[in-house]
């Protein structure tokens, strides 16, 4: 129990930080307006709903990039591109032929169940890649990552389809009369599928074992090859989801832009999570934490007027620091200190 | 100093936390001989190894290089004074040519005459009969050539010393033929050779001298002549030859009638591993072995039982029901548990907790819908703990922070929940405490009693005779003989492992 309560608590501090840096700094970061919208829905706007919406989609990935994580010690860079592709999927079906429906040629949930299936298929072909090839995580998905908007501008023969239809923005924007963006619904939706599912299912378990010894799991009757590929599938419907909110916050696509780079921000959340890219255990809950903090960290960054062309360097600064503080020889040498301290002042004690 | 010694070691110590690896070892070699070093595992050859080529540093004791006293602080030191080693796996780099493996990080020169190296490649290569090409890729080559070309390049370098790691232990019949052929020309030029490997009919074809390690001290050095084969074995496994205090009791181990249909069968078994067909059977509350040097492929055998490597052949039954077993799976749904012999490697879970190691197995057979809940699942980790003793902070300490002995009695309890009909235990006894070691021969001797069939090998043949009614009894990847009853002494067994010479 302890030791999950130390890899928790690694988010935790860098959320705590960034508050209150955001506190010292400017608290009007933490101002909350309740206002309405142009066609007069209730909506509450503020710094900490913009982190609460953005970071949603963020949210969603980093449980399936956490599974992939653990079971196989790579990671999935294709998620952008597959993101492309399933919301690409998605604005076919509802448009049909026309690229300017004047209304929707099919329900939302077909289109949407569509591109679960098109994006869990695209999520088993690296699977099959990363288990049944054993081709390292990120050169198979590199496959997928290259090709993916092509394939996304292909599916809609690439014209760019606008949805008319109020009710598809929704989901990426505001149901009437409710004043917290739906992503963050959806988000805590997956969130507690996700709890069920490790609480009812031997996922966890599973994927942990295999992550950490997949030659003992295979003797204790696993079958390693088909935990990996499941993994894949399963973040391919994470993407899926992450997809539709996408594509429904624009109404539309644009290929080459849409979820761009989202897939290293979800292995960036994976990692402040504490857990080990290189698989075996995690937790999911420290991710998730993670990818909200993200968030917090690029909003904050816009709100102090940062280009958005400079993210990636600020980012990069977090990510060093990560990188470096969670490394092994960092650590010992932490440790190390931390004991020196402690006899220091017992001997101190004793004097 | 002895005649034409090349290398004299003496009375070299190293100790690793826990463990005394070599305790007051000394080793000669002299010009042009080939000389076995021999033991079991945890004998301390590859310790000695390791010190040799500057891999571990010594801590007492004098390494003497041609008369001069040396220090060897690196792998590269050993280089330098003439020390070369070719592993049973290839270090090489597969992708280069053959010349450029031969030449790679000797020169200092920044230019590199390709032209003069590939010709001065194929000198060698031709001195030595090696049939490859200097302009060849290596991983065209043949496993047994890649092996002869790093040899090549450590004549090379002038060796003095040729360290050859189990170097046959990939190859075939020819091969290896082929590689002793080298190693003759090697001492008909004065090369002193040192020869590790497990193949006894290897060291009796090839080599002049023996060195018998064992628990880390030095057992003796032998003329080759001097000591046939039983002897070998009986130096390697501590035994005297004539030690007839065996604690061998028949009746205090259960038989079973022998027309009762056996729990466990296997006809023809084979798997992958290159183990020749073998045939088993085992009955309700018995406790049978395998035994055989390290190598001989008792492990092999019991992994192709619980469909651990790929199976290739043969048909096995369970309660005189064929099934079919072709991954660990099948074999635990028919009440069959393995316990691994590399607990590091294939037995624990090292990150997870021992509550998790311990209902692992158990888990995966009740299905991925069907997790235990907490409560059982703690409920079953205390009862095991309890049972056998494992001492550990909580059950929810990750077993990689337990001693090896707790560990491998997690795994024990980890089978043990499953409630096999029939256990495979493949050195449940490596490298743990006398006390411990105890405690699981008893549990095996009760388990069966209360009906279980049970596979045990172990390294320690007193331990197997202590629990075992029968023996089969393995070399060079073949079942070579069958023990009961009576024959169940050390003597019998020795000699049945030696074969050949068994008579002596």
């Amino acid at each position: 129990m302890k030791k999950i309560n130390t890899q928790i608590f690694i988010p935790i501090a860098a959320l705590l930080i960034l508050l209150l840096f955001n506190l010292i700094a400017d608290p009007s970061f933490f101002k909350v307006t309740l206002g309405y919208n142009s066609v007069g829905n209730p909506v509450l706007s503020g710094y900490l709903m913009t982190v609460l919406d953005c970071g949603s989609e963020l949210a969603i990935l980093a449980i399936g990039m956490t599974l992939v994580t653990a079971a196989t010690g790579g990671q999935d860079i294709s998620v952008g591109a597959a993101i492309a592709i399933a919301g690409s999927v998605i604005l076919r079906v509802l448009c049909g032929h026309d690229s300017r429906p004047t209304e929707l040629q099919a329900p939302i949930i077909v289109a949407f169940l569509v591109a679960c299936v098109v994006a869990m298929l695209f999520g088993a072909f690296n699977g099959v890649l990363v288990s049944i090839f054993k081709i390292q995580p990120m050169v198979a998905t590199l496959i997928l990552y290259t090709a993916g908007r092509s394939i996304a501008a292909w599916i809609n023969n690439n014209e760019l389809p606008i949805i008319s239809d109020p009710k598809f923005g929704y989901f990426g924007g505001l149901i009437p009369g409710i004043a917290i963006p739906t992503p963050f619904f959806i988000a805590m939706g997956c969130v507690i599928v996700a709890a069920l599912v490790l609480k009812f299912t031997n996922l966890g378990l599973y994927t942990q074992a295999v992550g950490i010894n997949e030659s003992s799991s295979r003797l204790n009757g696993l079958n390693p090859t088909f935990i990996k590929f499941l993994t894949f599938v399963i973040l391919g419907l994470c993407v899926a989801v992450t997809a539709l909110i996408k594509v429904s916050r624009l109404s539309s696509i644009n290929y080459s832009v849409i979820a761009k780079d989202i897939e290293m921000d979800a292995i960036l959340a994976v990692a402040l999570g504490g857990n080990s890219l290189s698989g075996g255990k995690f937790n999911m809950w420290s991710s998730i934490i993670g990818a909200y903090v993200i968030q917090l960290l690029t909003t904050t960054l816009y709100k102090f007027n940062v280009q958005s062309d400079a993210l990636p360097a600020y980012k990069a600064v977090v990510v060093i620091l990560l990188v470096v503080f969670s490394a092994p020889t960092v650590r010992d040498k932490m440790e190390e200190i931390s004991k020196k301290i402690k006899t220091r002042k017992v001997t101190k004690g004793v004097v | 100093m002895k005649d034409n010694a090349v290398l004299e070691m003496r009375d070299i110590h190293k100790s690793f936390p826990g463990v005394r690896a070599l305790q007051g070892v000394d080793f000669t070699l002299r010009e042009g001989e080939i000389h076995a070093l021999m033991g079991e595992n945890g004998a301390g050859k590859s310790t000695l190894i390791k010190v040799l080529t500057g891999v571990y540093a010594k801590d007492e004791g004098k390494i003497i290089l041609a008369g001069n006293e040396v220090m060897i602080k690196s792998p590269q030191d050993a280089q330098r004074a003439g020390i070369s080693t070719v592993y049973q796996e290839i270090t090489l780099c597969p992708n280069l040519s053959v010349a450029e493996n031969m030449y790679i990080g000797r020169t200092e020169a920044v230019l590199q005459n390709w032209g003069e190296m590939n010709t001065k490649a194929d000198e060698i290569l031709k001195s030595l009969d090696i049939p490859a090409k200097a302009t060849q890729q290596l991983a065209s080559c043949s496993i047994a050539v890649q092996q002869m070309v790093a040899i090549a390049r450590a004549v090379d370098m002038e060796c003095k010393v040729l360290i050859l790691d189990e170097p046959t232990s990939s190859l075939d019949e020819q091969e290896v033929q082929k590689l002793f052929k080298l190693m003759r020309d090697l001492k008909a030029r004065g090369v002193g050779i040192i020869f590790v490997t497990h193949f006894l009919d290897q060291v009796y074809e090839v080599c002049d001298r023996i060195t018998v390690l064992r628990d880390g001290k030095l057992v003796g050095e032998y003329e080759i002549k001097d000591l046939p084969r039983v002897q070998l074995v009986s130096k390697m496994l501590g035994k005297e030859l004539d030690d007839l205090s065996d604690i061998h009791t028949g009746d205090t181990k259960s038989c079973a009638e022998d027309d009762s249909v056996p729990v466990f069968e296997a006809n023809d078994l084979s798997s992958v591993e290159g183990i020749k067909p073998f045939d088993f059977t085992i009955r309700k509350g018995e406790v049978n072995g395998f035994t055989g040097l390290l190598g001989s492929g008792r492990s092999e055998c019991v992994r192709a039982i619980f469909g651990a490597d790929k199976v290739v052949s043969g048909t096995v039954k369970k309660d005189g029901k064929v099934i079919k077993i072709q991954k660990p799976i099948d074999a635990m749904k028919a009440g069959i548990g393995y316990l691994p012999e590399d607990r590091k490697i294939d037995g624990i879970v090292g990150d997870l907790s021992v509550k998790d190691n311990i209902i692992l197995a158990l888990q995966v057979m009740k299905g991925f819908f069907k997790p235990f809940t907490k409560a059982e699942a703690y409920k079953f980790a205390d009862e095991y703990i309890k049972l056998l003793g494992i001492k550990t902070a909580s059950a929810d300490t990750p077993i990689k922070s337990l001693s090896g002995g707790n560990q491998q009695k997690c795994i024990l309890a980890r089978w043990l929940l499953t409630h096999p009909d029939y256990l495979i235990l493949d050195e449940p006894t490596r490298g743990i405490d006398v006390g411990t070691k105890v405690d699981i021969q008893k549990l095996v001797l009760k388990l069966a009693e209360e009906g279980m069939s049970i596979t045990f090998i172990s390294s320690e043949t007193d331990e197997m005779l202590r629990t075992c009614s029968r023996l089969i009894v393995m070399r060079d990847r073949k079942v070579v003989g069958e023990l009961k009853g009576e024959d169940l002494t050390q003597n019998k067994i020795m000699s049945t492992i030696a074969g050949g010479e068994a008579e002596q």
